[in-house]
């Protein structure tokens, strides 16, 4: 064993602990102001598309809208009609028919999927008490496994007609939205899954679980203050 | 394949830059003749568009991060270097990523996973530590367009003839008139293998006869 040849097979200058850590820093901090300024750069613009991109939506998961309103909900629970969010309040956007008429409220909710935290959102008509559409804004699941949430046509069809019925007292949904195995739906709010998509169908029918027993009594009983002058 | 690498190392031992620049594209091109990069060429060449993007977003991601490497060489230590070079091209990829979030949201929404996992391509990481790390910024530069085009190209390869087979379009225009069949299975998965396997074919069909001549 030769020990005074230098390894040839590594690339680069050897260094002492002062040296690595320095440029460990040094590149991280290069790095991170890189990736700063690019945020800032896009920000607006990223910003803007994502809210053409979530009005498009609206139209997806309402059938029959032609226009649409955004409404913040407040702290004590009250719907306001808005510009834009605030960045902290939920948000929904009402949805009206050719005579102005409140045909459904786009609602929107996320929770965590398989890779990560799935956005989607969905439609609520009041006067059938039903789920009528939905779509995912932002998903990161497996291609070609998890992403058939969006693809599989029997998977849609879930939300053709969701029921998200109130109980008597308009004060909570009678029977919650709950995901149940693929073939085995038998009441009208089961969300049917997708056998090789299972963690990603039963977060949806999850998300919209969780998402429509809060936002929906709260819609429901404030229908009133979504209609147009 | 590596007769053939060797060969020509031996008959230009300092190689020049269009050489760097040709070896890439051609010759050790990193789908055809390296078989790099496997993931994204199959998953999202399904149509011209979208492999174009994801050719181009890597190609970038390439080009900045054996630059950034190759000016660096001197001042990053070999414990520390994989680390580094990990670091530098995440960076690039996060710019990718808004990047192409500003440009479409639907082409960021059809790349979706496979853009943060150019992080891990190692196509990236073998230049900028077989080559970027031991060269010139210049010769570095040279490389890595040679091999981004390379990626580029064969990622074309791919997208075109399976959304021209599989959609009877290019470039979302309809090319075969409207009595044309489409072949839904070459912008499924297994189109992606079928289509490769076919440009393997045609690629070592050349070569075999090259060769031989």
């Amino acid at each position: 064993m030769s020990t005074n040849k230098p390894i040839a097979t590594q690339t680069g200058p050897s260094g002492g602990s002062k040296k690595m850590l320095t440029a460990m820093v040094g590149i991280g901090v290069f790095c991170a102001l890189l990736i700063v300024l690019t945020y800032e750069g896009t920000k607006d613009r990223i910003d803007t598309l994502k809210a053409e991109a979530l009005e498009k939506a609206v139209f997806k998961v309402l059938p029959g809208v032609t226009s649409t309103q955004m409404y913040l909900l407040g702290a004590e629970g009250k719907f306001s009609a808005v510009e834009g969010p605030d960045g902290k309040n939920p948000v929904v956007y009402a949805g009206y028919d050719d005579t102005g008429a409140l045909a459904g409220i786009a609602i929107e909710a996320s929770g965590q999927g398989y890779a990560d935290v799935i956005r989607i959102l969905y439609g609520y008509n009041p006067s059938t008490q039903t789920v009528v559409g939905f779509y995912v804004l932002e998903s990161k699941e497996t291609p070609g496994l998890g992403d058939k949430i969006e693809k599989d046509e029997n998977f849609l069809a879930n939300f053709d007609a969701l029921s998200v019925a109130l109980s008597e007292d308009l004060s909570q949904i009678v029977n919650k939205v709950v995901p149940v195995k693929q073939g085995s739906k038998s009441n009208p709010w089961e969300v049917d899954g997708i056998t090789g998509a299972t963690i990603s169908s039963r977060a949806i029918g999850n998300i919209i679980g969780e998402s429509s027993a809060v936002m929906v009594p709260l819609i429901y009983n404030q229908l009133d203050s979504f209609k147009k002058d | 394949m590596s007769a053939g690498i060797t060969k020509n190392a031996e008959l230009n031992p300092t190689p020049s830059s269009t050489d760097e620049f040709i070896k890439g594209l051609w010759r050790e091109n990193p789908v055809f003749v390296q078989v790099l990069g496997m993931c994204p060429v199959l998953a999202v060449s399904n149509t011209a568009v979208n492999a174009l993007a994801m050719g181009l977003a890597t190609a970038f991601v390439l080009l900045m991060s054996n630059v950034l490497v190759a000016s660096l060489r001197n001042f990053i230590p070999k414990q520390v270097r994989i680390a580094s070079f990990i670091l530098i091209i995440a960076t690039f990829v996060t710019i990718v990523d808004y990047a192409i979030q500003a440009i479409s949201v639907d082409l960021h929404k059809n790349l979706g996973a496979f853009i943060s996992l150019i992080v891990v391509n190692c196509l990236i990481l073998s230049r900028a530590e077989a080559f970027a790390s031991k060269n010139t910024i210049g010769k570095s530069i040279m490389d890595a367009l040679g091999m981004g085009l390379g990626f580029v190209f064969a990622l074309f390869c791919l997208g075109a003839v399976r959304e021209l087979l599989g959609n009877g379009t290019l470039f979302d225009i309809e090319v075969f008139p409207g009595s044309f069949q489409e072949w839904i299975i070459m912008i499924l998965p297994a189109g992606g293998f079928f289509t490769l396997a076919l440009w393997l074919l045609l690629f070592n069909f050349f070569k075999t006869k090259k060769v031989q001549a």
